[in-house]
């Protein structure tokens, strides 16, 4: 059984390209779990795989695309398919009133390979999932499926009733995702598993770009706010612990040597004041960035209890106080991003974000809002709109705090093109390039004051 | 232990645990590659449960050791007895000392903790190591030696190895990330809720009498409240309590009146009874 050995290692090739960190000796668990469950059942199989290869919750999103793709369903096309749409809508909606889970992915098969397939000399052909829903419009089915279901009586007690759309929608998003991994099935026959495992898999929440993130993308990424900061509040307390050991104190060894006679046989390490830092945060929320402020603003309101004051502030071309607000926040996380710019004042003419400008309302306004214990961090592209980047008010925010750290969402390569004030701003804040949620986690551990 | 994957779904569920199978499939390779099996999930789905389950099936006995903050050595492997040792020094008292060290120091006074008691048995062991991720990180390299070699080692005895493999369940509510290190020593389970068909057969289970249309609405509403993006979503446990509570109430039928009544039965805090009041159309609170 090579091919055997070889799906696994290709398998756990492509989880690794995802970021999956996994051994040689997981490869080796993982086999034997094929070789104790067998080919006959594949769920049982995918269950198998992901218990030996997987080490935390998160990465499933990743393993179930890239398993269905090294251990397809079966090979080709189905044996009946018709491109006709009404038939294969009128079949959908049954099989959604019914919640068949085997007839929609039949059906997701035929419907990839009725509408979904274009191009036509080898090379350039390929399946698309996205022109297929394009075509079939699952979504329009609800109004059918609810009266459908609703015909038959199956809605049972009245109260219940009123979920059934959320339901039907809930079932409609599962046959878009079988869709989606009949597509990527399809093309991985023609282009080579591999590739496809590789780019055509979504990665996981921590891994997309902040700036390129779509609203369910982020809304999942607001829902790992809380685990984060739960590991960043373990790091940030050894890193706490490290530290408070803290280095030799020289007099107090030397006095505490006399009642050895001058010998130091017990060192007294020096004791730091538990002094809880201090926090301060610019956020820039304008359109571009503002999915990658929001988040931030969350992380550091999860772990408001590692500090002593956190104080956070927004601006676009002006700049408000938003502490409260995200207080505030925690029972709505999603809607944050609007209440804060509906709620403070942040845009003064025009509504382009002025780095310049909001930096330097802040150094005049909320100047004492920075001691020497404060770390100030700033977030944001330094995209200034061709606006003076107001350099002096920055040199005076990092002369009066602690550090000044600016994250920047954008990659370092695009830093000081266009309208970036990028290389100015790195000249006087510490810079770091911030693009997932994955990299915030590690700046934040490291950056973090302790 | 087990034969195939339906002989493990079929003995846990005579005992009362319905397991997805998920949860059959990695506690069956648990048991043939003989690996420890660390479980994650939220509260209330079974994860203790199982180690429990897994031990009746397999007539075997269960060694729990309850991790909490500041659990140690002394409280999870073994401790010297000092009390009996001192009287025992006393008590031999014309005795050489070279007699007395080697005898102080064997098996009579120890006094062996769950993962010591769970090495040493010659009869099936289920070690269950409930709630990882409330020890100190330290204990987790405590752990390590344990679960890889199933050896500890008592500097006055010598090395102690299991005789006999004990299948050990791990259990994480994933309040503190778990290292890595301890992670690849263990097949991961991720016992997320279950699906609607295999919570409906939960509740029939666990709730005879509820109705069987009743059962249907109970789970349909659960699993609307867990969609809802809430605080704390309701849990298994939480599902069979309100299935309980509405048996007692006798009611008949789900309607807006018991619901709203009951709602704090499966949702713990007044903003998730809000929010969940508000999206089910329930009239004010």
């Amino acid at each position: 059984m090579t091919g055997v050995a070889e799906r696994i290692t290709g398998l756990v090739g492509a989880l690794r390209a995802h970021g999956v960190r996994i051994g040689t000796g997981e490869s080796v668990d993982a086999a034997r779990a094929v070789e104790a469950l067998g080919f006959a059942d594949r769920e049982l199989l995918r269950e198998g795989l992901a218990a030996t290869l997987l080490h935390g919750a998160a990465q499933r999103a990743v393993f179930d695309p890239v398993f269905d793709l090294y251990f397809p369903r079966g090979v080709g096309g189905p044996a009946e398919g018709t491109a006709d749409r009404e038939a294969l809508r009128d079949r959908l909606a049954r099989a959604l009133a019914a919640d068949d889970r085997a007839l929609m992915a039949r059906l997701a098969a035929e419907a990839v390979d009725g509408l979904g397939g274009y191009g036509s000399s080898p090379g350039s052909d390929g399946w698309s999932a996205y022109q297929t829903l394009e075509r079939l419009r699952p979504q329009t089915l609800l109004a059918r499926v609810r009266a459908d279901v609703r015909g038959r009586g199956g809605g049972g007690a009245a109260f219940a009733d009123r979920l059934l759309d959320d339901e039907i929608r809930r079932r409609i998003e599962e046959f878009r995702r079988l869709v989606g991994a009949e597509a990527r099935r399809r093309v991985a026959e023609r282009r080579g598993r591999d590739e496809i495992a590789r780019r055509g898999v979504r990665p996981t929440a921590d891994r997309v770009d902040f700036l390129s993130a779509d609203r369910d993308q982020l809304a999942e990424l607001r829902r790992t706010v809380w685990p984060l900061a739960r590991k960043l509040a373990t790091r940030l307390a050894a890193r706490r612990r490290r530290a408070a050991r803290g280095t030799i104190d020289l007099r107090r060894t030397l006095r505490s040597s006399l009642s050895t006679g001058g010998v130091p046989m017990r060192p007294v390490l020096r004791r730091r004041r538990p002094v809880r830092p201090e926090l301060v945060l610019l956020c820039d929320v304008s359109g571009s960035v503002s999915g990658f402020s929001d988040f931030t603003m969350l992380l550091v309101q999860a772990l408001h209890d590692q500090f002593g004051k956190v104080r956070v502030f927004a601006f676009v071309n002006r700049l408000d106080e938003v502490t409260g607000l995200i207080d505030h926040g925690r029972a709505d996380p999603d809607g944050l991003g609007a209440r804060i710019r509906a709620e403070a004042t942040l845009t003064g003419w025009h509504g382009s974000s002025d780095y310049g400008m909001a930096l330097g309302e802040f150094a005049e306004r909320y100047g004492d809002a920075v001691g020497p214990r404060t770390t100030v961090f700033v977030l944001g592209d330094a995209r200034t709109n061709m606006n003076d980047p107001n350099l002096p008010a920055v040199r005076d925010i990092a002369r009066r705090a602690r550090r000044l750290y600016w994250l920047n969402p954008e990659p370092r390569a695009r830093w000081g093109t266009g309208d970036s004030a990028a290389p100015a701003y790195a000249e006087l804040a510490e810079m770091h390039e911030c693009r997932t949620a994955r990299q915030l986690g590690a700046l934040v551990s490291r950056l973090l004051p302790v | 232990m087990f034969t195939s994957v339906d002989d493990v779904s079929a003995r846990l569920a005579e005992t009362g645990y319905l397991a997805s199978p998920a949860v059959a499939t990695t506690v069956f390779l648990a048991d043939r590659l003989g690996k420890p099996l660390l479980v994650e999930g939220p509260a209330g789905v079974g994860k203790t449960e199982l180690a429990k389950a897994v031990a009746q099936v397999a007539g075997a006995r269960l060694v729990r050791l309850q991790c909490y903050e500041g659990v140690d050595e002394s409280r999870a492997l073994y401790e010297w007895n000092h009390a009996k040792q001192l009287l025992r020094i006393s008590a031999g008292r014309d005795e050489s000392w070279d007699a007395t060290r080697t005898d102080i120091f064997s098996e009579e006074f120890l006094l062996p903790r769950p993962l010591l008691t769970a090495i040493r048995g010659d009869e099936p062991t289920v070690l269950l190591i409930d709630e990882t991720d409330k020890a100190d990180v330290e204990m987790e390299g405590l752990l390590l030696e344990v679960l890889s070699d199933f050896q500890i080692t008592v500097p006055e005895l010598g090395t102690v190895t299991a005789t006999r493999r004990p299948f050990v369940v791990l259990t994480s509510n994933a309040g503190r990330e778990l290292s890595e290190a301890l992670r690849r020593r263990c097949l991961f389970l991720h016992i997320g809720f279950p699906e609607e068909e295999l919570e409906r057969r939960i509740v029939r289970l666990k709730v005879p009498g509820l109705g069987e249309a009743l059962t249907e609405s109970v789970v349909r509403v659960v699993g609307a409240l867990r969609a809802m993006d809430l605080r704390k979503a309701p849990s298994v446990a939480e599902t069979v309590d309100w299935a309980r509570t509405l048996l007692a109430l006798g009611a008949g039928t789900l309607d807006e009146a018991v619901v709203r009544e009951s709602l704090g039965v499966i949702l713990k805090h007044q903003d998730d009874i809000q929010k969940a009041a508000a999206k089910l159309d329930l009239d004010a609170l």
